[in-house]
């Protein structure tokens, strides 16, 4: 360019159209971003509110003795350790037949095939069944038909009923994720569709499946309505013995003590709902920490 | 064995392989039938030792997309063997039906018959020591997210191979096989995805390997790999070719020239031809289309 030629400056001079653009784009970035931002304050909220309402009831000896005085008085301790033996034990069932579920239905099956579509449609149609009629299911089911009583067993079964479809849905998308290319060149070796399973997609597909199984913990720690026909029980004196025993639960005494038992102090009910609520956000932490860890060892 | 046969291909122009006439296919087939009666026949023998891969009149449909028809060729041991052609011309799908991969595709049929070793792949009872016995070689390196001793020690351990001692060995063979030895062997516990490129695809090569394979096929393998590192394979294969068999489909019709002892030109799912590669690249073709594509006219 020579010096004697002026430079044009309205090249770099923005066009009318492009500064309205700019101004629509910074308009919808701070409105998606105050969406986001709205959803923080309902969990900040209710952390404040528990601790507040919650915190003086809460000692140590709150969650290790039992009710006491018509439940007006005492601790939480059947109900936590019921709970923790209804999750576990729905999830010693679903998770083996969820996850098997799911490496069929995404390894060994057609996907073009209708019996495959059929089972797909219905295991996500399972997924929003409200969890009242689960309840009625496993009432009918596990305890009348299979003649299992309202005990630890049909109430985690029911549990475990209620969770299968999502902890299928998950499994199977997080096999689905792992590169085709993967079972490709491990077909190619020689290697069977198990030993490719085994050795090169469940070992990609596992923070995904553990995932989605951490959450349904936390899912069926809070359920109250599958368990209170089939298995939980409002207010026991003793812990139960085995799995044919009934049992109580943090959801559902937390659902009792506030509407059914007259004058508990307030700060109890809040108390209960605390340790629920630190039981899920620690097994969600829990998942978290897992994932980060497998994450950093993903090789791909 | 090897040096004897590839001499045997050359001096005498009678031999099967040099044609892929109707007739001579024919009496392959005929040789392997009988042969199959007398095992112990010299002429069996001899068979075995000069065709690896006999394929005849393979045809492969995907649902009702034609993807391959009526394929005859002869593919000799220890000579490479490049399919050249463009896309869509059937050359992938070839080499799966090799390796009877259709078996895990729904959707792909095969007809015609592939004789590996001179038994039909289909009559095989174990098609997972046939893909054994078969290595693959992808376009894009599949570098599986293990580290470099594991992705090589893989196949070996689907085997059955357990010991430590046993693993290291045919690590480090497979490697230096693949010429990737000197440049990993101080980071073999490194992801494999760490790799460069090129090195991954000398990696896969080595996977290959590891399965001690009596054919070894590349689709492509050029494809994402620099040039530089192109013709280090390229020795590589020219040395592993005094041990095994290699099919290599390439786009790369100077690849195949480089390479290649016959070379098959495949366009949409048809076998045009299969010649000497020097004499096609000489211009003897039976086939303009042949020589329109070796020139650059198409494809």
């Amino acid at each position: 360019m020579t010096p004697s030629q002026p430079l044009d400056w309205s090249l770099f001079r923005a066009e009318a159209i492009n500064r309205q653009n700019d101004r629509l784009q910074h308009l919808f970035m701070i409105l998606f971003a105050l969406m986001a931002l709205l959803l923080v304050i309902p969990v900040v909220m209710i952390v404040i509110i528990l601790l507040q309402k919650g915190w003086s009831a809460l000692s140590w000896e709150f969650l290790t003795t039992f009710p006491s005085n018509g439940m007006t008085e005492g601790g939480i301790f059947p109900a936590l350790l019921g709970t923790i033996w209804l999750v576990a034990i729905s999830l010693l069932a679903s998770v083996p037949l969820g996850v098997a579920a799911a490496i069929y239905l995404s390894e060994y099956a057609r996907q073009e095939h209708w019996l495959t579509r059929v089972i797909n449609l219905a295991t996500i149609n399972l997924a929003g069944v409200p969890s009242i009629v689960h309840a009625l299911f496993g009432l009918g089911a596990f305890v009348a038909f299979f003649r299992l009583g309202t005990s630890i067993l049909a109430a985690s079964l029911t549990l475990a009923v209620m969770t299968l479809p999502v902890v299928i849905v998950s499994s199977w998308e997080s096999l689905q994720a792992v590169p085709q290319a993967f079972r490709e060149a491990c077909w190619n070796m020689g290697a069977t569709r198990w030993q490719t399973i085994r050795h090169v997609v469940l070992p990609n597909a596992l923070t995904g499946i553990l995932t989605g199984i951490i959450l349904q913990v936390s899912r069926a720690a809070g359920e109250t309505a599958p368990i209170m026909f089939t298995g939980a029980a409002f207010f026991l004196p003793y812990l139960p013995s085995g799995v044919m025993d009934q049992t109580m639960a943090l959801a559902l005494h937390l659902f009792t003590i506030s509407t059914q038992v007259p004058d508990v102090p307030e700060e109890i009910p809040f108390a209960v709902a605390l340790v629920l609520f630190a039981l899920v956000l620690l097994i969600n932490a829990g998942a978290i920490a897992l994932r980060m860890h497998l994450r950093s060892k993903k090789k791909w | 064995m090897s040096n004897q046969s590839t001499a045997h291909h050359n001096e005498e122009p009678k031999s099967p392989l040099s044609h892929s006439s109707a007739a001579v296919v024919l009496s392959t087939t005929s040789t392997i039938s009988t042969a199959d009666a007398l095992p112990a026949s010299a002429e069996r023998e001899e068979a075995q030792a000069t065709v690896k891969v006999a394929v005849r009149d393979l045809s492969i449909h995907y649902g009702t997309t034609t993807a391959l028809s009526g394929v005859s060729l002869d593919i000799a041991a220890n000579e490479i063997f490049a399919i050249i052609g463009p896309a869509n011309s059937g050359k992938s799908s070839f080499l799966q039906a090799i390796n009877r991969m259709d078996l895990l595709r729904h959707n792909m049929s095969v007809s015609g018959s592939v004789l590996f070793n001179g038994i039909d792949t289909r009559s095989w009872r174990n098609v997972y020591a046939l893909r054994r016995k078969i290595g693959v070689v992808f376009p894009l390196p599949v570098g599986l997210p293990l580290s470099i001793y594991d992705n090589v020690a893989l196949a070996p351990r689907l085997r059955g191979i357990k010991k430590p001692s046993l693993l290291d060995e045919i690590v480090e063979r497979s490697l230096r096989r693949a010429a990737l030895w000197d440049e990993v062997k101080d980071r073999l516990q490194a992801l494999g995805s760490l790799l460069s490129g090129g090195q991954q695809q000398r990696l896969t090569i080595a996977r290959a390997l590891s399965q001690d394979p009596e054919v070894l096929m590349l689709d492509e393998f050029s494809i994402a790999v620099d040039p530089v590192t192109t013709m280090r394979i390229e020795d590589v294969l020219k040395e592993l070719k005094q041990q095994m068999t290699i099919i290599l489909v390439t786009n790369l019709v100077q690849q195949a020239n480089r390479l290649a002892e016959r070379t098959a030109f495949f366009l949409n799912g048809e076998c045009v031809e299969v010649g000497e590669t020097e004499a096609l690249f000489e211009g003897q073709v039976q086939d303009q289309r042949t020589l329109d594509y070796l020139q650059g006219r198409f494809g």
